[in-house]
């Protein structure tokens, strides 16, 4: 769901291929039909936008059906746990939770805690530095009772505040029918997906999700993949060999990056980036971002030794290890508020490496003018980008929004060199770090991200070698020594001794085998602690190349290159043995304890303390992982067991709930609450939005569109406009309509259509087929529009850019934008120039009056 | 081409008296084809290398003769991908060798309206100069509330899912210790 995997990831698309034919059932959810729709068992068409109240069918279905794997979600999860009493449901309010203030439109978390916990309620506190997104991994469970437990549980599942109890509750109107009406899916097909899934889950099986962006980029795009946790840890799917819920990830380091962030809110391994307010020192920062109990309860050590890596000798004990070096967060800090204030003038200086917000990011226009408004900007890329080349061949310059002449932004045009010319690691989907060899050196000015750093690094430490400026000690005191390679020509500093130093050593400089032996008394060094092993032995384990038919019969291959966290290839693999540590079945085995040599085995790295019986119970006054049970798996919460509910450090809610997008031609048919409450908008001139069902002008914009990528390019097409082979093979932007829309609005197969949005309109030539099904909702047909967008003014093919069609609204949680359901009108022939194209834009937004966000 | 010369080199007389009547296979195949090597052959290094385009992260091994890169193509021991490439994938090579690549920094000053050349030292000498001045201008030492804040606001920066581990690893030490706190990529997208 949410993916298109055979044409979007092909070459993993190839073990469902071959999953397939060994006899797996392969379905596909989908608004599209496509090639992926085209390898499986079924496609089952819905509506943009609507996958929770999808998914919700299914864990009612679940429930309702008895289908559930009652021993895992007893043992493993948090069904049984009982939850404060002054919890109120979407059922009792009508869309919201309890603790919603409509004045800061943001919740107060505290009623929704386990009874007997006391927990601050962070999430209700997004302006002062809410736990939210990749940062609430280590959530604030509270004190737990004597034997790891919480206070207060029900193995019976019956008290009617237990977590499975309100789930049942809240789902309890998700049905077929419900599903039908708000989707648009024939119930019969719904019912087949939900069948299909329980049979194929259990001892014996596993079932497992796939999704990408078309799950995440929604206002409610954590809550989608929420859904699919709940119904995993139902099914009894997580932690266990072909089960999950799989991210397919859509660039080579995507999940790097956001490992060793270059993010705002986190630090390398998922440690906060501390709050002005909250986290005035080390012991703050520590106290209040993690639990006593669970993995987190080492946070100090992780963070010592990445301060340590940071700053090193100048990093002691009695200063706190530099702590007062970082910059503090105030609120959110992401791309987003920084475009604004690029538009509003605060914001200055830009670097961009190796992205094309241009054409890759919503609201082109938007992306455009704050790189407009800029004092500097850096892009670093192969060729010139859209984002490089604004100033000059920019939509807004051909309306004349912009002109040349009157663009203030110094630009520099950096060439960058490409993975053949260049040591480094990518880690992949499946958090696998690959080294990749230079093959020939970088021709020219081209240089890696790795050399443009090190060497701005340098420069700036030389001009500022004088300064007495305390606020530039950060910068001095910096550990920036880095060996430059002995055969450069050109001083590349040396990337294996970087990557040494992201997987840390000890007090005596040996690199560390593992995260275990990390110490929060400064005698560790880690540049980030989930990499920690990575260079374990002197040697680089992500440039293991050991030929997967010469490792044994070991079908998990442990030996080519290296996953974190301690070359584990499956998280929580302790959920595939059963509460004693047998295998759930011989069919489904992994890993399992061995009482005669007393530690667990299999054939993975065991997510679990080597020796730590099934039967263990920690004592009174434990930490840390000694605080968690021995049948517990999910050893990074602070209990142990798999959220279905979530207590803390979501701000939209402890569980998932159907709102519609943004803007959506359909009011809510569940709830009188239209979309997310704590969704964020920008109302502002320069993103307007199309008015919702529901407002007067919604039917000015009466279709749904979406937006894909295609096999043959990348993204924003930096990377595949150049290539000769792939422009030729898609070298034009189009948009996919049904023939019933085709006849509704006069579209022609191969000619032009104009999409107009209260943004922009763009034009794409048109491609009438039934891969796009009308839908019928709400009594009602609604037709769908599909838009590639990897399109734009450079390149061997050009076009215009689906993206500058959308809004910004965004996910409260993590801050990503709803950029999969919109709505739009089209209309046949090509888009006005000029001048014009504003005036069409104009008078769309004043006959829809569109407006700045409300409902 | 004498008549002499012709003959062998004519497919038809090898068709009519060997077993491959249609054409199919050896017979078609000329002097001059019966010579040719792939390229790969006379590579003078393998190199191990991993796709940079989706995060599926398919091997790759790249050819290289006489320090040029003559082939890149997927890598059969990988466990993941074993020797398969997509269509982008398979066109690693036009990517790095793209006749649009660019190998020279260019520099458009404010207002300008066209590029110009600028030498690389020089432009790092003057985006350490522009970092240093916007740091210096948009300072925040504390908040109103006198709370540390110890940053800038005034520059950001985009981008890291396409490079290396390392490089994003030193992109959030070094900006991180300048205060800068507006560090993102496309994961945000």
């Amino acid at each position: 769901m949410g993916s298109n995997m055979a044409e979007n990831h092909p070459v993993g698309f190839q073990w469902v291929v071959e999953a397939r034919l060994r006899g797996a059932k392969i379905i596909h959810v989908d608004p599209r039909f496509t090639r992926t729709s085209a390898m499986s068992n079924l496609h089952v068409p819905l509506r943009a936008g609507t996958d929770i109240a999808f998914l919700g069918g299914i864990v009612n279905y679940i429930l309702e059906n008895d289908r559930y794997f009652r021993d895992y979600v007893v043992h493993y999860t948090n069904a049984p746990v009982i939850v404060s009493e002054e919890y109120a449901d979407t059922e009792d309010l009508d869309g919201l939770f309890s603790g919603y203030d409509p004045e800061s439109r943001s919740y107060d978390a505290s009623t929704w805690q386990y009874v007997g916990t006391t927990v601050s309620g962070a999430a209700g506190q997004r302006e002062m530095g809410g736990i939210t997104g990749e940062q609430a991994h280590y959530a604030q469970a509270g004190e737990l009772g004597h034997g790891g437990e919480p206070p207060e549980m029900d193995r019976t599942l019956e008290h009617p505040r237990c977590v499975f109890q309100i789930l049942k509750k809240h789902y309890s109107r998700y049905t077929p029918e419900m599903v039908e009406e708000i989707c648009g899916t024939p119930k019969e097909l719904f019912l087949q997906v939900a069948e299909a899934l329980c049979e194929n889950s259990g001892r014996e099986k596993t079932s497992a999700f796939c999704y990408a962006v078309g799950w995440t980029q929604h206002t409610v795009g954590v809550q989608y993949i929420r859904t699919a946790a709940i119904i995993q840890l139902l099914l009894g799917n997580i932690g266990r060999p072909g089960g999950g819920i799989l991210a397919l990830r859509g660039h080579a380091s995507i999940q790097g990056s956001t490992d060793i962030p270059t993010l705002y809110n986190i630090l390398p391994g998922y440690l906060p980036m501390p709050h002005a307010h909250q986290h005035q020192n080390l012991e703050m920062y520590v106290e209040r971002n993690s639990a006593k109990s669970g993995y987190w309860g080492n946070m100090k050590a992780y963070m010592v030794s990445l301060l340590k890596a940071y700053w090193g000798g100048a990093a002691t004990a009695e200063n706190d290890f530099c702590f007062d070096y970082l910059p503090r967060l105030t609120g959110d800090h992401s791309i987003y508020p920084a475009l604004m204030g690029m538009i509003d003038g605060w914001c200055k200086g830009f670097f961009v490496m190796g992205e094309n917000p241009a054409v890759g990011a919503a609201n082109g226009k938007l992306q455009r003018l704050a790189l407009a408004n800029l004092d500097w900007l850096i892009v670093r890329d192969f060729s010139e980008i859209e984002s490089a080349s604004f100033w000059y061949d920019s939509p807004e310059i051909e309306t004349g929004e912009l002109k040349t002449e009157e663009i203030g932004t110094e630009v520099f045009f950096m060439p960058a060199a490409a993975h053949t010319e260049k040591n480094g690691s990518f880690t992949n989907t499946q958090r696998l770090l690959q080294w990749h060899f230079r093959a020939v050196e970088p021709q020219g000015d081209c240089r890696s991200e790795l050399w443009f750093m090190y060497h701005l690094g340098r420069k700036v430490r030389e001009k500022l070698a004088n300064s007495t400026d305390p606020k530039d000690r950060a910068i001095l005191d910096l550990n920036w020594d880095y060996p430059i390679e002995e055969e450069s020509e050109f001083e590349e500093p040396d990337a294996e001794a970087v990557l040494r130093e992201i997987g840390g050593w000890d007090e005596n400089n040996e690199p560390l085998p593992s995260y275990l032996p990390i110490k929060a008394d400064g005698s560790t060094t880690c540049g980030c602690w989930i990499y920690a092993g990575v260079y374990a032995d002197e040697v680089n384990q992500a440039a293991r190349k050991k030929p997967y038919w010469e490792q044994g019969g070991n079908w998990v291959a442990p030996e080519w290159a290296w996953a974190w966290p301690m070359n584990r290839r499956i998280i929580y693999n302790r959920a595939s043995a059963d509460p004693e540590g047998r295998p759930w079945s011989e069919r489904k085995k992994y890993i399992w304890w061995d009482e005669e040599q007393g530690q667990w085995t299999g054939y993975d790295v065991p997510d679990i303390s080597p020796t730590k019986r099934p039967d263990y119970e920690p004592e009174a006054g434990a930490v840390a992982e000694d605080a968690i049970r021995g049948d517990k798996p999910f050893i990074m919460q602070a209990d142990g067991r798999g959220w279905i509910f979530v207590p803390a450090g979501l701000t939209d809610g402890p569980l998932p709930t159907h709102y519609e997008p943004h803007e959506s031609p359909f009011e809510n048919a569940l709830y009188g609450q239209q979309s997310n409450p704590v969704r964020e908008v920008y109302p502002r001139p320069e993103n307007p939005y199309n008015p919702s069902d529901g407002d007067p002008g919604a039917r000015v914009f009466p279709y749904v569109f979406t937006t894909y990528r295609l096999t043959e390019h990348h993204t924003a097409g930096g990377m595949t406009r150049t290539v000769g082979h792939l422009s030729e093979l898609q070298p034009e932007m189009f948009c996919e309509v049904s023939p019933e829309l085709a006849k509704e609005r006069g579209l022609e197969n191969d000619g032009w259509a104009t999409i107009i949005t209260s943004r922009t309109a763009i034009e794409a030539r048109v491609l009438v087929t039934d891969r796009v099904v009308p839908m019928k909702v709400q009594g009602r047909v609604v037709h769908q529009v599909g838009l590639p967008y990897h399109w734009g003014s450079k390149g061997i093919v050009t076009g215009d850019s689906a993206n500058d069609l959308l809004g910004l609204t965004l996910d409260p949680n993590v801050h990503i934008g709803e950029y999969k359901a919109a709505t739009c009108d089209i209309r046949p022939g090509r888009r006005p120039r000029g001048p014009a194209l504003v005036r069409l834009v104009e008078d769309y937004r004043r006959r829809a009056e569109s407006h700045n966000g409300g409902g | 081409m004498s008549i002499r010369d012709f003959i062998p080199e004519w497919s038809v007389p090898r068709q009519i008296k060997g077993a491959d009547r249609w054409a199919l296979g050896p017979a078609a195949q000329s002097r001059h084809q019966a010579q040719l090597t792939p390229r790969t052959k006379k590579a003078d290094r393998v190199v191990k290398s991993v796709c940079p385009y989706c995060a599926v992260g398919c091997g790759q091994r790249i050819f290289v003769e006489n320090e040029k890169i003559t082939q890149i193509e997927g890598d059969p021991a990988s466990p993941i991908s074993r020797g398969r490439l997509c269509p982008k994938g398979s066109a690693t090579r036009s990517l790095v060798q793209s006749p649009m690549r660019e190998y020279k920094v260019k520099y458009r000053r404010p207002y300008g309206t066209e590029w110009e050349e600028l030498s690389l030292d020089e432009a790092m000498d003057m985006i350490a100069d522009r970092v240093i001045k916007t740091r210096e201008e948009t300072w925040e030492d504390e908040d109103e509330e006198g709370c540390h804040l110890h940053r800038t606001l005034g520059f950001a920066h985009l981008g890291g899912a396409t490079l290396d581990n390392e490089e994003n690893y030193l992109i959030k030490k070094f900006f991180t210790a300048m205060g800068a706190i507006q560090i993102e990529n496309q994961a945000r997208i």
